[in-house]
């Protein structure tokens, strides 16, 4: 792994039947980066972080995520990422503590960690009147806070989100963006992806994806600079279009 | 330490499981109280029995032994007396419309032919659309004339007659393992084994794809978990909940319908815990393989129906086409209702059932490797 990369990306493609979801993509993620992975809908960037996460094999190409490999070595890369879906992944039907304790519990930490971990939890998140109850009762920002925290259980080096922050408000959008400076700091590395460029104004660097490729990537200024924008919204639009 | 950290990851899945199981307050009913009402409605009312044969007749002669002929029949239980018919136009007028099942007619000079030429001819008209219950009337029909047969030659023909020519045979038959020939003792430990079966076989087939259908799954995927702590830990609770859905419903057969349980009820669960696993393992296994609860649904009721008609439960395997019954070689509810009623009826043993038991275990195992197998975690 040369200085510090942990997520190394070569010629990555998937394809399904004649489709090509991904096509021919390289990258490198840095430890600690605020990666910010952008794309329109249907561009491929969820495809693409499926297979980063262990759970779609590559067609081609090669990846490696915290030095291990994904296609030979997807179990080892689920235990030092965490992952949050764009689909909500909490169970509705279980409280805030347990869903803790069922995912702490199936990554393997030890009862009293559980314990410790989830009591940190709701204090941090100050939910000690609603760990209790059912996680479908939730307001949709809290389920989101919720499922982030429960991502961080096992303490993963890579934190994977999937448009985290999709249809809640931009009060919370901002404390969401909070947690994960927090997370940051601490040296995880954050691989998101999202609609809204004003998030993406958030993060280290920046890949647009379109039609399955990568289009640009750099650090939002240098993107801006490059295309002489005001916003990465600009940037964003002027590269979809020119595709178009 | 490694054994007991996988041996923790399942307890964590199982006590999830049971925790939405009971948390779901419109399924626990459904799950509890509709298979106990299917048992009490069930076994009422399947039976095999021909009762309540709509019988008509059509007396031609009108005299004092063909009138007690047709007193024979008011007397049977079996037959339900309607009507006299004028005309056998009129009898099977009212046979195609469904009115009568069995018409006797009693031809003119019946009593005269009999008394002098000692023989005479019936006719009986049976409605043979349901086979087997034609037959069973036809049997009905001609124990009763036979009957009065050989009352009339007791009490009318004798004079004259060499009375050693009556031959008293009689066969007096002694049912074995249901002396009252009872149809709930036959059928109870048949239904049983439905219920636990569709309950099982049902919430199983629909958990899988439940979470896949509302994404938990894949949030599970990206876990380190291993396929094999996934299923078993989705078996156990089922497993459980088929158990004691089998002791509310053996409670349920004795107190409610007295029926004998003489076998061993360690043999009987330790066969029901096998069998279960294989109709779990099944049922994980249509999980997987698809994506909507409503087409594990269709694809279960598929195979259920296909078990249940084939069980030997409704109809006997041994009547069944050749092909047929190398088919029921794989249907694993045939064993359950084998094995049920000989244990509970017969009070069989471990040697009586092993075969069986084999066969089940091979089963279970081959149907929970393919649920494990089938089980992607990346597509």
């Amino acid at each position: 792994m040369k200085n510090g990369n942990i997520i190394h990306v070569k010629n990555l493609t998937k394809t399904f039947g004649d489709f090509t979801a991904v096509d021919n993509i390289s990258f490198q993620v840095g430890k600690g980066e605020v990666f910010g992975f952008l794309g329109a809908n249907g561009a491929g960037k969820t495809t693409a972080m499926k297979m980063l996460i262990g759970i779609s094999k590559p067609s081609s190409g090669e990846a490696q995520v915290a030095g291990f490999d994904v296609k030979s070595q997807a179990e080892k890369v689920k235990r030092s990422i965490g992952y949050m879906s764009q689909r909500f992944s909490l169970y509705n039907d279980l409280t805030i503590r347990e869903n803790i304790t069922f995912f702490g519990g199936i990554y393997g930490l030890k009862k009293s960690d559980i314990k410790t971990k989830s009591q940190n939890l709701i204090d941090e998140l100050d939910l000690h009147d609603e760990a209790d109850k059912l996680v479908g009762s939730l307001p949709l920002g809290w389920k989101q806070k919720v499922a982030f925290s429960v991502s961080l259980l096992h303490d993963p080096q890579i934190i994977f989100l999937d448009e985290p922050t999709g249809g809640v408000d931009p009060i919370t959008r901002r404390k969401f963006w909070e947690m994960i400076y927090r997370e940051a700091h601490k040296g995880k590395t954050i691989f998101v992806t999202t609609h809204y460029m004003d998030e993406a104004e958030y993060c280290d660097r920046v890949s647009i994806m379109v039609a399955g490729k990568i289009e640009a990537l750099d650090t939002p200024k240098n993107l801006k600079e490059k295309y002489k924008v005001e916003s990465m919204n600009q940037v964003f639009l002027k590269l979809a279009r020119n595709i178009e | 330490m490694i054994l007991e950290l996988k041996m923790n990851t399942i307890r964590y899945i199982i006590q999830k499981e049971f925790k939405q199981i009971f948390r779901n307050k419109a399924m626990l009913p459904i799950i509890f109280v509709l298979p106990l009402i299917q048992l009490a409605i069930l076994a009422n009312a399947a039976t095999f029995e021909v009762k309540n044969i709509k019988f008509g007749y059509i007396d031609n002669d009108k005299t004092s032994l063909s009138r007690e002929l047709i007193e024979k029949f008011n007397a049977s239980t079996y037959f339900n007396v309607l009507t006299d018919f004028p005309s056998h136009i009129i009898a099977d007028a009212d046979m195609l419309e469904g009115q009568v099942d069995v018409v006797l007619e009693i031809p003119l000079h019946f009593e005269r032919n009999l008394l002098k030429e000692k023989k005479t001819d019936l006719s009986v008209r049976i409605n043979a659309i349901d086979g087997a219950a034609a037959g069973v009337e036809n049997v009905y029909v001609n124990r009763i004339v036979q009957q009065f047969n050989q009352k009339v030659r007791t009490e009318l023909l004798l004079v004259g007659e060499n009375i050693n020519k009556l031959q008293n045979i009689a066969t007096i038959p002694s049912f074995w393992y249901n002396e009252t020939l009872n149809y709930k003792t036959f059928m109870v430990p048949g239904i049983l084994v439905l219920l636990v079966t569709m309950i099982t076989l049902f919430l199983s087939g629909m958990n899988i794809v439940r979470e896949k259908e509302i994404g938990t799954l894949e949030q599970i995927n990206v876990t380190p978990i291993k396929k094999y702590q996934f299923i078993i830990g989705k078996l156990f609770p089922f497993l459980i909940l088929g158990l004691v859905l089998l002791t509310v419903g053996l409670i349920i057969a004795k107190l409610l319908f007295d029926i004998p349980i003489v076998g061993s009820i360690l043999l009987m669960y330790g066969y029901s815990i096998i069998y279960i696993l294989v109709i779990l393992g099944m049922g994980l296994f249509i999980s997987n393989f698809t994506d909507t609860q409503q087409q594990a649904m269709f694809i279960a009721w598929f195979f259920m129906v296909i078990f249940i008609l084939m069980s030997g439960l409704f109809t006997p395997i041994e009547s069944m086409p050749n092909w047929a019954q190398v088919l029921t070689e794989f249907n694993p509810i045939k064993y359950y209702v084998q094995v049920m009623r000989m244990v509970m009826l017969k009070g069989a043993g471990f040697s009586d059932i092993y075969q069986q038991l084999l066969k089940t275990l091979a089963y279970a195992l081959i149907m929970n490797a393919l649920a494990v197998y089938s089980y992607k975690k990346v597509t």
